[in-house]
């Protein structure tokens, strides 16, 4: 059984200009101790799918579908249900660590109150597991650095102590939101380093979201590529990238300066993202896409699989694409 | 070779940082934000900047245009240094040196069109235009840079975060300036806008035969746009040197480990790389590091290191450090 299913989610808002459809229809499964990217712009509605799965939609939010988490459905489930599989089955880390973490408390009391909700420890062994756990992010002198406030850790260094929260409760699954964006490219590298070497270490499942096809080829075994709430491409990550099969995919990777090749000038892709509030009835991507033929504005082929493990949601064969 | 259109020399910027529980006769501590940074920029040339946030690089920036208070020099083509001008006699300078912002919203005033904003350089620095020439020359400076003329009279709310950029460079290009100076220009948008807002800031360059100064945190944007880069950390100049030098051949270790820290959207290459740790964080700027800033999260760190600053030495590729030299993939100690 595969540790998550996740089956035709969908994720709307209701705002005063309108209904916003930020997941329009995902299906995705995660195999224990598997990692798997989920790459997009913003607005491609990636975070939501995230939040929807842990059940931190905004108030606003309404999510239909089915997510079955080690077979027990969590989709809008009471609190009584989905509150002992967060941090416990399933834990989170986001983007920003400042704002993620509560400035008033010392770094012990908000780690150790989730050893004290979920596992029942008493607080001065709830504290000594902190500690443990934040030497394992490598925090320098964790002893007496867990009675610090948040404020007094640089970025990199909250980022760990998120990480550290995150893991103390040893979840199957790791959700990380965008973990480096606020990270500069060295922090970045030991960020990464560390939830590679904790992955491989707890045998955690994880899903990382992420903007950057870098951090993804260095991390994921599985891609998935969304835009406008759909998935474009599903694929391991190794031949995705040598011959992406979606226009979407290909206009990404040929956008990116690489640091590593003498540089052409970049191939853009026109126009913007597609406005979520009049969501395109066809493919969301047909209106920057060289390769849309007319049939694209009002259905879009459903994802297949169009190679061993790969599948993609296109009209247009890949044939016809080269 | 024609003269250079700007020469920084020894350039310094500090703050005066006071704390919590000071008394008012206490001596502020001084925060070095720049620390004696020189380069030149020719005429038509693009220099990079870059460096971890909290290396100076917006601080030099503003520095150049007197946005901070600075000491040293920066001298313009015709001699003139800039520091030490009074605002009036700034002014002439304000038309020739340009700059664009990170935050595209942000930096537009939302209380007035785009045609206004585009429009108050042009009338500040050109007060004798009629309207109707002004007008004129927003639609054309606003075609320019890939937006429709009869924008004109929308409010920056209205555009999306890439086409606010654009109306920025048209804002900063309006006055014909023979610098242009991008602080972070691309960070805040996604990569496919980033590739529109790149390629139109080279096209525009070409054009117009623009100097840039481009700071960016991103190497490879910045390996793609600019002919020569420097890399700063602490303040300090590590290392300046063409583009395909310093990509190709670094020669600080810094520069080393900054550069295989970049993550490669290639699974086999990311795979294969040799990235050098950087443990611990930047040190504190109030309390920099004797010797060479570096030393401390240095692989080659030495005695020497800690007692004499390096000096910046070479001649196109120039380096500071006491110990430069490639990279050797044995130094590297096992992840």
């Amino acid at each position: 059984m595969a540790l998550l299913d996740v089956k035709d989610l969908r994720v709307a808002f209701k705002t005063a200009d309108g209904v916003v459809n930020a997941v329009n229809g995902i299906n995705l499964s995660l195999q224990r101790g598997q990692t798997l990217g989920i790459v997009g712009e913003s607005g491609s509605g990636k975070s939501q799918l995230a939040f929807a799965i842990m059940g931190l939609l905004a108030r606003n939010g309404t999510a239909t579908g089915s997510v079955a988490f080690d077979g027990l459905q969590i989709l809008n489930a009471r609190a009584e249900v989905i509150n002992p599989i967060r941090a416990n089955g399933i834990a989170m880390i986001f983007q920003d660590p400042m704002t993620s973490m509560n400035p008033y408390l010392r770094v012990s009391d908000q780690m150790a109150e989730v050893l004290v909700h979920h596992k029942g420890m008493s607080m001065t062994d709830a504290v000594a597991e902190c500690v443990r756990m934040l030497d394992a992010v490598r925090i320098p002198d964790a002893k007496s650095r867990v009675r610090l406030y948040p404020h007094e850790f640089s970025g990199g260094m909250r980022q760990r102590v998120m990480i550290a929260m995150a893991l103390l409760c040893k979840p199957d699954l790791l959700i990380a939101d965008e973990p480096t964006t606020a990270l500069d490219v060295t922090v970045q590298a030991q960020i990464m380093r560390l939830l590679r070497d904790l992955q491989r270490d707890l045998g955690m499942a994880t899903i990382l979201i992420t903007h950057d096809l870098g951090v993804v080829a260095g991390f994921c075994e599985e891609v998935i590529v969304m835009y406008g709430g759909q998935v474009m491409e599903q694929s391991p990550v190794d031949p995705l990238f040598a011959a992406p099969s979606h226009p979407y995919t290909r206009g990404l990777l040929r956008a990116i300066p690489r640091v590593d090749q003498l540089g052409e000038e970049l191939a853009s892709i026109p126009g913007t993202p597609p406005n979520m509030m009049r969501a395109p009835k066809g493919c969301p991507f047909a209106p920057r896409c060289e390769a849309a033929v007319a049939a694209c504005t009002d259905q879009l082929n459903a994802l297949t699989e169009f190679a061993p493990s790969r599948k993609r949601a296109c009209n247009r064969t890949v044939e016809e694409l080269e | 070779m024609s003269a250079p259109l700007l020469q920084v020399e020894d350039l310094h910027v500090s703050f005066d940082i006071r704390r919590e529980g000071d008394m008012p006769w206490t001596k502020p501590l001084k925060l070095h934000a720049v620390n004696g940074v020189s380069f030149t920029l020719n005429p038509g040339e693009t220099l990079g900047i870059v460096g971890e946030s909290g290396c100076g690089k917006s601080t030099l920036a503003r520095a150049l245009i007197q946005l901070v208070p600075a000491a040293g020099k920066v001298v313009w083509q015709d001699g003139t240094n800039l520091l030490g001008l009074s605002p009036h006699e700034m002014l002439k300078y304000r038309r020739e040196v340009q700059m664009v912002f990170q935050d595209p919203l942000a930096s537009l005033n939302p209380r007035m069109t785009v045609g206004q904003i585009i429009a108050e350089p042009l009338t500040t620095h050109h007060p004798g235009l009629s309207k109707d020439e002004v007008k004129a020359r927003v639609q054309a400076m606003m075609e320019k840079v890939g937006l429709l003329a009869n924008q004109i009279n929308r409010y920056p709310h209205e555009f999306s975060g890439g086409q606010c950029q654009r109306i920025g460079i048209a804002r900063a290009l309006i006055v014909e300036p023979k610098l242009l100076i991008c602080d972070e220009p691309v960070s805040a948008l996604d990569v496919s806008i980033q590739a529109q807002v790149i390629n139109l800031l080279m096209k525009l360059q070409r054009e117009l035969g623009l100097a840039m100064i481009f700071i960016a945190h991103d190497l490879s944007v910045v390996k793609h746009i600019s002919d020569r880069v420097m890399v700063l950390y602490l303040g300090r100049a590590m290392e300046i040197a063409g583009s395909a030098d310093l990509y190709g051949k670094p020669d600080h270790p810094y520069t080393q480990a900054l550069l295989s820290s970049v993550p490669i959207p290639d699974p086999a290459a990311e795979r294969a790389k040799v990235t050098i740790p950087l443990d611990g964080d930047l040190p504190s700027p109030l309390a920099p590091p004797s010797g060479c800033v570096f030393r401390t999260r240095c692989l080659r760190a030495a005695p020497r290191c800690a007692a004499d600053v390096p000096p910046l030495l070479g001649g196109n590729h120039q380096v500071a450090c006491h110990f430069p030299g490639p990279l050797m993939a044995q130094a590297v100690p096992a992840a």
